[in-house]
């Protein structure tokens, strides 16, 4: 990847951690933990691979994502914030009376999302919809659909998985983000998904495997991803819960849970750290 | 007398799709591996190249009917009832009801009218459990006139939609030629101040046949079809309540939470009367020919009238 891309895309994941503490620490609830873990892809899908425009968000041949792990919503509002669909100061507003931005993703009423989820499992079904769609009009967008490791237990992520291979749905991309946490504790050892690769590849998917916090890496996963014909693909990618902030990762507890005052001051301590030396 | 033509409104449905295909152009079509009999089949049969078969999957086909009214285009949904409201209930809430997005849902072999396939298959509750979603439209056509008038105002009509039809051939009471479907409007069928018996799906007929048996006894019963369960028609309800002073609904589902429940609902604030609810009393199904199961279950003209009987003593 281009060096001076790659910088300004870890500046922007930086800045969209920040936007996730923020929002989860003036909410006083909320789901840092997987929002953290998917910070890096979502930044860099809306900053540099998917076509959309914050001027008009419902535009037609626009590519779509769907967050089926819609509880890390924070980390979707914190994109499309520091991308220009709303300002970042309403991040603020995260789950509050009166607030647009829901607990959960609500494609009613915030410019940037594609999608109402929050239901494990859902997600996927509605962006193989909108894969079908596209396929039957001929338009060239693409879908993305972001799982979490967990919430692939739900049975209808695995009817989706059918769906989409029988219909050769090659211009959905599902992401499963792999930090191997869920509210339970390990995902192995709650009621194991394992081995997830596997079961894609056996229901007829084309499996990545990438390292979540790796521009480079996310780059050739995703260029991987685009030329696949005939076939859906997965990236299944290795990330850490709570990456970026210290006493937050790969900690179960983080997974909905919001920083008190002291926690929230030294995780945008430790995060302005990051920041200043990124853009040093 | 004329032979009474009798037609399933599942075949009614499937024939509209298809109809309505070509001034429909982007219209999809999806099933969950029962094309042929909740006959999306014609569709599939007339345009191929927009029907889906989604497997036996009605989560995932709930979802995906989600995503595809997302991009724009119209889309039905397809299976039995059962499996429609019942197993796919919360994709139909979540994905589709709180975004209110464009969905029509096709759900056949409604009721108790499923007969030999016994009670996993009748679902009685399917009216009740999509009443609880805000924003659902629920039409429950009562012959094949009025089910084909439907399925084109629910696709002319922004939002989603529960459509809900039958198994059984029943008799086609509209005349084709003078129907008109209003989204919303109860339609009376017939005149009386006595009594009104309210009825949806198969038992408008059987209410119209009641009324018949009633009026050569003297008693003149007002007998009103109410096709469309959500939004009710609040007004022709509260009417016939205030000017009849007593009702009986009749629905082929379940005594709790559907069309009697409504009316109750509405009539306690406008004009409490005494209402007696003719369905299927909080009992499941068992395997039988469907017409003896409507007798057995009361869900007939005989029972109706019955109930006139009882429910008329009611009136102050």
């Amino acid at each position: 990847m281009d060096q001076t891309l790659k910088k300004q895309l870890q500046i922007t994941a930086c800045k969209v951690r920040m936007g996730i503490i923020e929002g989860v620490f003036n909410a006083k609830s909320g789901h840092p933990g997987g929002s953290l873990s998917i910070a890096d892809t979502l930044t860099y899908l809306y900053f540099h691979k998917m076509h959309v425009d914050p001027k008009s968000p419902k535009m037609a041949d626009r590519d779509r994502l769907v967050l089926s792990k819609g509880h890390t919503a924070p980390a979707l509002y914190s994109v499309l914030a520091q991308r220009g669909f709303f300002e970042v100061d309403e991040l603020k507003t995260l789950r509050k009376i009166g607030s647009r931005l829901q607990g959960h993703p609500d494609m009613k009423h915030i410019p940037g999302v594609d999608m109402s989820t929050g239901s494990l499992g859902q997600g996927i079904s509605a962006a193989c919809g909108m894969a079908l769609s596209g396929k039957i009009s001929s338009a060239g967008y693409k879908v993305y659909a972001v799982l979490g490791d967990g919430e692939i237990e739900e049975g209808q992520v695995w009817e989706a998985a059918m769906f989409a291979a029988h219909n050769k749905l090659d211009n959905l991309v599902a992401v499963v983000d792999n930090n191997g946490l869920q509210i339970d504790g390990k995902i192995t050892e709650v009621c194991s998904p394992m081995p997830i690769t596997d079961k894609f590849e056996a229901f007829g998917w084309h499996v990545i495997t990438m390292n979540a916090h790796d521009f480079d890496d996310i780059e050739r996963a995703f260029d991987e991803a685009e030329k696949i014909n005939g076939q859906p693909v997965v990236i299944v990618q290795k990330s850490v819960k709570g990456k970026g902030v210290s006493f937050m990762e790969d900690q179960v507890g983080w997974h909905g849970s919001a920083p008190n005052a002291e926690q929230y001051e030294q995780a945008m301590s430790e995060l302005k750290a990051q920041l200043e030396k990124l853009e040093g | 007398m004329a032979d009474v033509i009798k037609k399933a409104t599942r075949e009614s449905y499937g024939e509209a799709l298809a109809e309505l295909s070509s001034e429909y152009p982007d219209l999809i079509v999806l099933d969950a591996d029962l094309a042929a009999a909740t006959k999306t089949g014609i569709f599939k049969k007339a345009c191929p190249e927009r029907f889906f078969d989604c497997g036996i999957a009605e989560a995932n086909m709930m979802g995906v009917a989600a995503g595809i009214a997302s991009t724009g285009k119209k889309v039905f949904a397809s299976s039995f009832a059962m499996f429609a409201a019942g197993r796919a209930f919360e994709i139909v809430r979540n994905s589709i009801g709180y975004p209110h997005l464009n969905v029509k849902i096709g759900a056949t072999h409604a009721g108790i009218s499923v007969g030999e396939d016994g009670a996993t298959h009748q679902c009685n509750e399917d009216i009740a459990l999509m009443r609880t979603i805000p924003g659902m439209t629920i039409i429950n056509p009562a012959d094949d006139v009025e089910a084909k008038a439907a399925v084109k105002a629910a696709l002319d009509f922004e939002g989603p939609v529960y459509m809900r039809f039958g198994r059984l051939a029943v008799p086609v009471f509209n005349d084709k030629e003078t129907y008109k479907f209003e989204l919303g409007k109860g339609v009376q069928l017939r005149d009386g101040n006595d009594v009104a018996i309210i009825a949806t799906g198969l038992m408008v007929n059987e209410a119209l046949k009641a009324a018949e048996t009633l009026a050569a006894e003297g008693i003149n019963a007002r007998v009103i079809n109410i096709h469309t369960i959500k939004p009710l028609d609040k007004d022709i309800i509260c009417k016939a309540a205030c000017e009849t002073g007593v009702i009986v609904t009749a629905e082929e589902h379940s005594v709790i939470g559907g069309l009697g429940s409504a009316v109750a609902e509405t009539v306690t604030e406008c004009c409490p009367v005494p209402v007696v609810k003719v369905g299927v009393n909080d009992v499941f199904g068992h395997s039988g020919p469907a017409a003896d199961l409507l007798k057995e279950f009361g869900l007939c003209a005989e029972n109706i009238v019955a109930k006139v009987k009882e429910a008329v003593k009611l009136k102050k």
